[in-house]
């Protein structure tokens, strides 16, 4: 076993930590902070810098260290906080995520921002306490007596004044410890540890040494005595130990005050030997816990106990809650219940020809089978769904630092956190949403001089609100800035080449930003408006299986919907029929259905055949054409027009009848064969068969290869239409 | 669903042959021919219903069933060996076959039975062969006065001309 095997739980743990730290900076009220808020915050980087301690990451622990410093100073309320301070720490939470990143990656940080970032904050810490550090002298006895008033035990590097930490700043905290050797008062502790490895032995006795100083160590593996002096209690040693032994393996005795003695350099004099790894053998099923454990019992040292026990709690039960489990089980689960859902489906058809009274218990069976079934495949598919405020919580920080950057003051409101939509759709929604926010704050919201002007409040709000509206999703990005310019977007089209004209509807001329390059800002600005945002973002919901709406009032604001379906394992489809061929039509294409009459059609080029539904000509495709299916209604007004769009085309499909509208598991067809044109995927029917999925767009693709649709309908229909 | 019951003589001649280096086959009928896979590629046997057609593949792609949740092309090797009195009835037998991480059912005219071949009962397949290449045989089995032609599924399955995979489908 090898401590770097916990790197992963620590690399997650420092991120929610980071995020966790980074959304109680934002909420912080500068003028009157939240003691609870400004622990809260002071908490995470400890935890951090606890963590980066254990795993040797030197940099970070060092950052982490400095940052804690200052955050203790904040807690203490001898450090006022202005909006530039927190904006500081924000920067340095960034520096720490960087740094994170780079160690999760196998890399080491960069240098030079590691010494700005330090910098920075000594700088501040030095403009900020200067004054009232002054009177504290600089001595290292001082920052021992300190130590013990300040709740932050683990890493005994210099700390509390910043001459010493300037001074310990560039040093290896691994070694920090032994600089305090000329320190009295701290408790010296026997620890024991039986029969423990000499790997995890080294590991153990590093690790002590970054809790406090080892002052002597021997024995074998039997029994291995460190003597060491800390401020740390031995609650808080256990707790650490525990990421690699067991507790039986430990014990730790008083051996009252310490005389100051010469320090050792930790883990130099274990003895080296060969010894079997019996010990490790039960701590694998530790590290879940231990991370978090470890860092929040070290807390309860300097008169913090209140806190600390909470966060204790707060973690372990979030922990025992949850479990990791790979997606693909949980695909599997769902395919598994699918297939119940068919199989209970079937059952039901078959018992529907049985007589009811004489098989009354058989119908019960089934119906309760049925309910069974449906609520077990609700519970399965709501493993996959993720809460929105996974995508919503990262967007605080990006709207604050915006507005900062455009000098405009703007409040988020955030809507329907709990909302909840499939993992993998809420992954592919952060990026398309993320242009959105930035346009909206870029071109929608006014700065707040012209907001006056108009007649507005000086600060502008941006709401991102999400609801589930039948199988979909509606995630809203709504601003109350200027709205778009109609004449704007249409000069634009115009000078882009696209074919436009002034009588186009709004809703037309909105979904014109959406076309590729298209921007009306009229300063490209580092945020928005070199006009490849919008397209990336409609094509990017489209592939989702979404589109997106755009509402605007000049004035008023604009707001931005994307739709979404809830999930890309069930589909909303419509159940057609053609000849005695099943196809499910994707009911989110689907516009309306009609039958149509001789008058409306019209053929074009003697080839095409055009709809005119309400002043619009559609091209009409025939399915049974398109997909050769036989024994097909071949007049085409004695069949059924589907009017549906896809990618922004709209067509007629003709088909024989309408079946339903049903949900379907959607299967993939590639597994096993491969990609059909003009169809997605297909999915199983109640009674057992397969069923294709059509796919709008590429169907309309297919149908211009093949042969013209003219020769699909008879030609008799179209005769008497062309003379006119 | 039908199931295989091995003729019992042709077991009991199997079981005189065996060895550790004979091969089992399934033995299979396209019209008056005898056709053999090997047993291992096997996972089931079943009765040929609810196909639903896929547009615009080849005739010898009868199309996909759902095989407890699973799509699964169907392919008739007696269309794409161009066998005459290409019929669906009762005794219509899809061999569902696992090749390539895949799961083909393969449609033939009968099942007969389970054979153990041994090595000296394996010949060379001949160099030619127009409709099926021998690329696609992985030998002929002689047995008395049988003759079995041994099938070389991955490869058949996998070739472009099955179109059945993405990649050699390509055009």
């Amino acid at each position: 076993m090898d401590i770097s095997d916990f790197y992963e739980t620590f690399f997650e743990e420092a991120e929610e930590l980071l995020g966790d730290m980074e959304r109680h900076l934002l909420d912080l009220d500068v003028d009157d902070p939240d003691p609870e808020q400004l622990n809260a915050i002071f908490r995470a980087a400890h935890s951090i810098k606890g963590g980066a301690g254990t795993f040797g990451f030197l940099v970070l622990q060092e950052t982490t260290h400095i940052l804690e410093n200052l955050l203790d100073h904040t807690r203490r309320g001898e450090l006022s906080l202005r909006r530039d301070i927190v904006d500081t720490f924000l920067e340095a939470k960034d520096m720490l995520h960087d740094q994170l990143d780079a160690y999760r990656n196998g890399a080491e940080p960069d240098p030079e921002a590691f010494e700005r970032i330090c910098r920075t904050l000594k700088q501040l810490a030095l403009d900020e306490l200067g004054k009232s550090m002054g009177s504290d002298p600089p001595s290292a006895a001082s920052a021992g007596a300190a130590d013990k008033a300040s709740p932050e035990p683990p890493a005994p590097a210099p700390r509390d004044d910043d001459t010493a930490d300037a001074q310990g700043g560039d040093q290896a905290p691994s070694g920090a410890g032994s600089d305090k050797g000329g320190e009295g008062g701290d408790p010296r502790l026997q620890v024991a540890l039986l029969k423990v490895g000499e790997k995890d032995r080294q590991l153990l006795v590093e690790e002590l040494g970054q809790l406090g100083e080892v002052v002597a160590q021997s024995g074998d593996e039997q029994r291995y005595v460190v003597e060491m002096t800390t401020t740390v209690g031995r609650d808080d040693i256990e707790a650490v130990m525990c990421f690699i032994i067991e507790p039986e393996q430990l014990e730790i005795t008083p051996l009252g005050e310490s005389a100051p003695s010469a320090g050792n350099e930790p883990g130099a004099g274990a003895p080296a030997r060969a010894e079997p790894q019996e010990a490790p053998a039960a701590a694998p099923v530790e590290p879940a816990r231990a991370p978090s454990a470890a860092p929040a019992a070290r807390e309860d040292k300097g008169g913090k106990t209140r806190a600390a026990p909470k966060g204790n709690k707060a973690k372990g039960g979030s922990e025992s809650s949850s479990i990791r489990v790979p997606v693909d089980k949980v695909d599997q689960i769902i395919n598994l219940v699918g297939e119940l859902i068919i199989t209970q489906a079937m059952l039901d058809q078959t018992a529907s020809e049985i007589d009811g009274v004489t098989h009354s218990a058989l119908h019960n069976g089934l119906n309760l089978l049925k309910r069974n079934a449906r609520d077990l495949q609700e519970s399965v598919m709501s493993i996959r769904m993720m809460p929105m405020d996974y995508v919503f919580s990262r967007f605080p920080r990006l709207v604050r630092d915006l507005a900062a950057k455009l000098d405009k003051e703007i409040e988020l409101v955030t809507e329907g956190k709990s909302t909840e939509l499939d993992k993998s759709l809420i992954e592919r929604i952060i990026d398309p949403l993320t242009h959105l926010v930035r346009n909206s704050l870029d071109h929608g919201i006014e700065s707040p001089e012209a907001r006056e002007a108009a007649g507005k409040p000086r600060t502008g709000q941006l709401t991102l609100s999400a609801q589930h509206q039948g199988g979909n999703i509606l995630i809203e990005v709504i601003d109350d800035g200027a709205g778009l310019s109609r004449e704007r977007i249409l000069a634009k089209a115009h000078s882009n080449g696209l074919n436009v004209s002034d009588t186009m509807s709004d809703d037309e001329v909105w979904q014109l930003i959406f076309a590729p390059g298209f921007s009306t800002a009229e300063q490209v600005s580092d945020v928005s408006g070199r006009g490849v945002g919008m397209d990336v973002v409609k094509r990017n919901i489209q592939s989702m299986g979404g589109h997106v709406e755009i509402m605007s009032r000049p004035g008023e604001g604009t707001t931005t919907r994307i739709v979404l379906p809830l999930t890309l394992a069930i589909l909303d489809g419509m159940s057609i029929k053609v000849g005695e061929e099943v196809f499910i039509l994707p009911l989110g294409a689907v516009l309306e259905s009609l039958q149509p009459s001789r008058e409306d059609l019209y053929s074009m080029a003697g080839d095409d055949l055009l709809l005119k539904v309400r002043d619009e000509y559609l091209p009409v495709i025939a399915l049974h054409q398109v997909l050769d299916v036989a024994e097909a209604r071949t007049e085409i007004t004695e069949c059924i027009v589907v009017i549906v769009q896809g990618e922004g085309r709209r067509y007629a499909l003709v088909v024989d009848d309408l079946i339903g509208q049903q949900q379907v598991v959607v299967k993939n067809l590639e597994t096993n064969y491969r990609k059909v044109p003009g169809i997605s995927a297909a999915t199983i029917l109640g009674d057992g068969s397969v069923a294709l999925i059509l796919d709008i767009v590429d169907l309309h693709r297919l149908s211009r290869r093949k042969s013209n649709p003219r020769a699909a309908v008879t030609t008799s229909s179209i005769q008497e239409v062309h003379p006119s | 669903m039908t199931s295989v019951t091995p003729n019992p003589t042709s077991a009991d001649k199997a079981q005189a042959t065996i060895d550790a280096h004979s091969q089992e086959f399934l033995v299979f009928s396209l019209g008056d021919e005898e056709y053999a896979v090997d047993i291992l590629k096997v996972q089931e046997i079943r009765g040929y219903e609810n196909v639903t057609r896929i547009a615009n593949a080849p005739a010898f792609i009868k199309g996909v069933t759902n095989l407890r949740g699973v799509i699964v092309p169907i392919v008739d090797l007696r269309i794409k060996f161009n066998l005459e009195n290409v019929e669906y009835g009762g005794q219509t037998v899809v061999i569902v076959v696992n090749v390539a991480d895949r799961i083909v059912g393969i449609v033939v005219d009968g099942v007969s039975d389970v054979m153990t071949l041994t090595p000296e009962q394996i010949k060379p397949a001949p160099e030619f062969g127009v409709t099926l290449s021998s690329d696609y045989l992985s030998g002929l089995g002689s047995l008395e006065d049988r003759m079995l032609v041994l099938v070389d599924i991955d490869k058949l399955l996998t070739s472009e001309e099955m179109a059945l995979v993405d990649s050699t489908a390509a055009k």
